[in-house]
């Protein structure tokens, strides 16, 4: 078996039957989008508007929750020094551990997204855009969360830090997800310029983020 | 060649120690001058005397975006070169380039209350500033967490370098944005040229600012290559004490 391939159907079994990753990122998903109307009173009209927003900001700060188990496990339970010996370039092995990692943790926020949606009063156009965008986006998050992932893998508290480190890097992607769901939603600007950008974004941080988090373990086991 | 002369940790210390009461006189004397004219420069026709806030403002935002990039090239001399004192210069870099761009927020909200009716409005400029903050306190926390010396060097360096390619696409980003929500509204510095009577002592701020930067960091250099020498004599100390492992 193709030992990119082993690493991927490893990592997809290993969060299927562990537990807590995708499952628990999506209730906090959830618990997210339902305190919001606590915080800002149960005005439909306003809910529909911030809505995007919201759900945006919802699956950014879920997709985090589950960042810090993405390397730390495998260092732990000493796989990550058979990753790192082995032959396969280190570039490839963290970057199909990413998207092992986002099938199992991002794609269900995204399938969560129409149904959430219903709760802060969004029409179906409207959801499915939001799905839209974070379909294209959240594997930016995962991505630039790969390198905050391989910078804190061995600390102690490493799991603050790397929100720490990562959240002013998605800035870009949250703006442009952001404002692609409310142009697909109420305009003025075409739909397709912000989403371009934002596919785009995606594209450069895959590129950055695989890079970087090889470097970043390289550079860590000197 | 200077750089590899200066590759050697003593040879450095003896430079700086001839360098810095220099260095030291030349920046209180570029202060003094900058502010001298800073004080005698005609209020804006607009913005009164407020526009004097800029003398310090402008060389503070020009040094935080600099410091950010010289942190940039000190990381790949730490990652491509590795040379010995790269990730000194850039650890000490760090916290005097947070302290810059405190020092250009702090008084861009100054600046902001009298001319825009608030301390803060989400003006491009402004977001973009305080997301460089926020980057340079993560690159501070990094640095902190990170226990061995030169391990944080490598992933501080990795972390400087992604922030340089990261910092043009939020700066991009925020400008979008902004443009999204608010349409042009803010007032900016009246007329599109700056009269020679407030550019030079701005040109002459932003030098005293830059020497000032110069001092601090080769001052903070020392600190840190002594700080390392003491942690080695210490950890040498702990291992030999008796009742340690032999």
């Amino acid at each position: 078996m193709n030992p990119l391939a082993a690493l991927f159907m490893r990592d997809l079994k290993l969060a299927g039957r562990v537990g807590g990753g995708a499952g628990i990122g999506v209730l906090f998903f959830l618990i997210v989008i339902v305190l919001t109307p606590f915080a800002i009173g149960p005005d439909l009209a306003l809910l529909a508007r911030i809505g995007p927003a919201i759900l945006w900001l919802g699956a950014l700060l879920a997709s985090l929750l589950t960042l810090d188990r993405l390397i730390a496990a495998d260092a732990e339970d000493g796989s990550l020094d058979l990753i790192l010996t082995g032959q396969t370039p280190l570039e490839l092995a963290v970057a199909t551990k990413a998207l092992a990692h986002w099938l199992s943790t991002g794609l269900p926020l995204v399938i969560a997204t129409p149904l959430f949606a219903l709760l802060m009063n969004l029409d179906s156009q409207a959801s499915l855009a939001v799905a839209l965008t974070l379909l294209a986006g959240t594997p930016a998050l995962t991505f630039i969360g790969l390198l905050g992932a391989a910078l804190s893998v061995t600390l102690r508290r490493g799991g603050l830090l790397l929100t720490v480190l990562v959240l002013p890097l998605t800035v870009p992607v949250l703006i442009f997800g952001v404002s692609a769901s409310n142009a697909a939603i109420v305009g003025p600007l075409p739909f397709g310029t912000p989403f371009t950008i934002l596919c785009a974004l995606t594209l450069v941080s895959f590129v950055v983020g695989t890079f970087a988090a090889a470097a970043a373990l390289r550079h860590g086991i000197e | 060649m200077l750089l590899l002369d200066l590759a050697n940790p003593t040879r450095f210390l003896t430079l700086v120690q001839r360098a810095l009461p220099w260095l030291i006189g030349a920046t209180a004397v570029a202060f003094t001058a900058g502010l001298y004219l800073a004080a005698n420069a005609p209020d804006d026709y607009q913005q009164g005397a407020t526009v004097k806030i800029m003398f310090v403002h402008v060389p503070a935002a020009w040094l935080a975006m600099g410091i950010w990039t010289l942190m940039s090239i000190a990381a790949l001399g730490t990652l491509v070169w590795r040379h010995p004192l790269a990730d000194v210069a850039a650890k000490a870099a760090v916290p005097v380039g947070a302290a810059f761009t405190l020092i250009c927020l702090v008084t861009g909200m100054l600046w902001g209350r009298p001319m825009w009716g608030a301390y803060w409005v989400w003006d491009a400029r402004l977001t973009s500033v305080l997301i460089l903050f926020l980057m340079y306190l993560g690159l501070i926390a990094l640095w902190r967490t990170v226990d061995d010396p030169s391990r944080a060097g490598r992933a501080a360096a990795i972390l400087t370098l992604v922030g340089a390619i990261n910092l043009p696409i939020i700066k991009f980003s925020v400008d979008w944005w902004n443009t999204l929500h608010q349409p042009a509204s803010v007032l900016r510095l009246a007329g599109p040229a700056i009269h020679p009577t407030i550019l030079i002592p701005l040109l002459i701020m932003a030098f005293a600012f830059a020497l000032l930067f110069v001092t601090l960091h080769l001052a903070a250099m020392r600190n840190e290559i002594l700080r390392r020498r003491v942690r080695t004599l210490m950890l040498m100390q702990a291992q030999a004490a008796p009742g340690s492992a032999a």
